[in-house]
């Protein structure tokens, strides 16, 4: 109950933010917005269900590409075109469950790091659709029969998908589904041996996660308004695994939190070339030796019932109420 | 038409081979997959620029000058990265890898800048002419130098101690290390091995693909195939792999109508996910190297 208050009262700061926030900062926030779902879609593979991928800038420009395309030849919706791109980026995540179900841990990560680049070399040269190496401009989104052109709108969109899909996300991982893709990620043997099929939900991981990330892909090319191939690749997958290593992968605050952070982050270092990536790359070692489960895994650890007990009585009080735990 | 695109293929492919060999020699006594072996090869790669720019070496004393830094490099990372996370599931550790190539890479972009620099040929004599096909010097100088640590590596793991303990340490870790060897002292060797043999791909690379701060990064990126297609804990399988990805790589370029002709590195990496799905031990591995990784 407490989690749905903090929940509603979060999006409607955000539903304000246009009263106040200047342009820039609203790009800011829709781009902040793709990256979380797209965030959340590595999660629900990496994090939840245990398969490594580092190839998931893949799925992010077949949806970019795929709704470009889509809006630019048939006209269609926003609505109708970023639920398209997101299926489109869905099958192909089949592809990737053939090599899924035969390899495990790095060999796993091989094949979707070579599905990764082979989609990003495949752009540039497929010039004709794709534009090439220039890329290509996305048309405006259209919604209820307007062309979205300005940057309040778009926001707005942003955050009605964002919220729909994390929702989805959410009790996607508190139904069954959700339950086998954790007991796929802890005892593959011990999961097949209760009935979970390693096929069909492998298979339904990589969907949901191509779907997700498929999704993040249009609404990034909306967003922007510009794609072009350098955008999708090798980095960005590695760029989408920090977010979700740096939040902890293994939960739903810690992607959005992790995507949101690397969002803002290159916009504050601007100024120092080169310092954002010696961060990223301190933060990633930092990760793996001192925080295995990531910054949320930190705040539970240091906010779980005996740590609480432990404070002063009014800071305990205070943590109680926020956390939701009253005695 | 044939042969030089075979004979270019074995060219470009021992490149691959060499790097993939790089890769390799960590991955089997650490367990490691070095995604930062890219940035590690151009950080020493630039190390022999600069020897060759700034002090005016000659081109053997560079290369091997940034051999020397590539295995101080190597030894370090393992040192002061990989051991204290050495608690950490395997799977994260290529993660930190991943840190260190970040950092690497923004460091040489401080010290040499963002643009692209030119790297000079080993050899620049006349290309040779073996009936219609053309060979150039510095193609032959790769090929040779394939050959040559291929043998070197080969005589050092059947001969010498240290290549024992490397192989005992990669069979088996725990047992290697009941029979004395100082298990630690071998993975921090292997790092150093793997990253001196990759700054010579790099230095061997450069001249082709120009050096830049990401300029060796494809080049990994076709190494780590390479190795699949050999089998990934092989050696032997290395080179054969990066042969072979060379070739097949330059006959696709060259036969395929030219609408789907510049698409050769994609179908290359759609061949690679084909292999792991039907020999996930490649040509030349061991039969459980696909599995429990």
């Amino acid at each position: 109950m407490r989690g749905v208050l903090f929940a509603l009262l979060l999006v409607g700061l955000l539903a304000a933010v246009p009263l106040w926030a200047k342009t820039y900062d609203l790009y800011l926030l829709s781009l902040a917005a793709a990256n979380v779902i797209a965030a959340v879609g590595l999660a629900l593979l990496t994090g939840f269900t245990g398969q490594l991928s580092i190839g998931n800038a893949g799925f992010l420009a077949i949806g970019a590409y795929g709704a470009a395309l889509i809006v630019k030849h048939l006209g269609v919706e926003f609505w109708v075109a970023i639920p398209l791109a997101g299926l489109l980026s869905g099958l192909t995540g089949f592809l990737l469950l053939i090599p899924a179900l035969r390899l495990t841990a790095i060999y796993l990560a091989i094949a979707t790091l070579a599905f990764g680049t082979a989609v990003s070399e495949a752009l540039p040269r497929w010039a004709s659709v794709t534009g090439g190496y220039q890329g290509m401009r996305v048309p405006p989104a259209r919604f209820l029969g307007l062309n979205v052109q300005n940057d309040v709108a778009m926001f707005y969109l942003a955050l009605a998908v964002t919220v729909v899909m994390v929702l989805l996300a959410r009790n996607l991982i508190r139904s069954r589904v959700g339950r086998a893709f954790i007991a796929i990620r802890d005892k593959p043997a011990a999961a097949q041996a209760c009935g979970v099929s390693l096929t069909r939900y492998k298979a339904l991981a990589f969907f949901l996660s191509a779907l997700f990330t498929g999704i993040a892909g249009g609404l990034y090319a909306h967003v922007v308004g510009y794609i072009s191939p350098s955008e999708f690749g090798l980095g960005k997958s590695i760029n989408l695994f920090v977010m979700i290593a740096l939040g902890g992968m293994a939960s739903l605050p810690g992607p959005v939190l992790g995507a949101v952070f690397l969002t803002y982050l290159p916009h504050w270092l601007s100024g120092i070339r080169g310092l954002q990536d010696v961060l990223y790359g301190a933060a990633l070692i930092g990760i793996v030796v001192f925080m295995p489960y990531g910054a949320w895994g930190f705040v539970r650890k240091w906010t779980a019932p005996d740590k609480v007990a432990r404070l002063p009585r009014p800071v305990r009080a205070a943590a109680e109420f926020v956390l939701g735990r009253t005695r | 038409m044939l042969g030089q695109l075979v004979v270019s293929g074995l060219a470009a492919g021992s490149l691959y081979g060499i790097m993939a060999l790089g890769l390799i020699l960590i991955y089997k006594t650490t367990h490691i997959l070095n995604f930062g072996q890219g940035d590690m090869v151009m950080f020493a790669t630039f190390i022999a620029y600069l020897l060759l720019t700034l002090f005016r070496w000659p081109f053997p004393a560079a290369v091997l000058g940034a051999m020397v830094a590539g295995a101080l490099l190597g030894a370090l990372v393992d040192r002061g990265v990989m051991r204290w996370a050495r608690n950490a599931p395997v799977t994260s550790l290529f993660i930190a890898t991943l840190g260190v190539g970040m950092i690497l890479q923004a460091v040489a972009g401080w010290i040499w800048g963002y643009d692209t620099k030119p790297f000079p040929y080993a050899l620049r004599g006349r290309p040779l002419f073996l009936g219609d096909v053309v060979l150039r010097q510095h193609d032959l100088l790769v090929l040779v130098v394939t050959v040559l640590i291929s043998l070197v590596l080969f005589l050092l793991f059947k001969f010498t101690k240290v290549g024992v303990a490397m192989r005992a340490t990669s069979q088996n870790r725990r047992a290697a290390q009941l029979m004395g060897i100082n298990v630690g002292r071998i993975g921090t060797l292997s790092w150093a091995l793997g990253l001196g043999i990759g700054a010579l791909a790099g230095c061997l690379v450069a001249p082709i693909v120009y050096l830049d701060l990401t300029s060796m990064i494809l080049v990994m990126i076709k190494a780590i195939a390479a190795a699949v297609l050999g089998g990934f804990t092989s050696l032997p399988g290395a080179v054969v792999g990066g042969l072979l990805l060379g070739v097949i790589e330059n006959l696709f370029g060259g036969y395929m109508p030219s609408a789907i002709a510049p698409l050769k590195t994609t179908f290359v990496f759609v061949l690679i996910i084909v292999v792991l799905v039907l020999r996930p031990h490649g040509l030349l591995g061991e039969r459980t190297a696909g599995g429990h990784g």
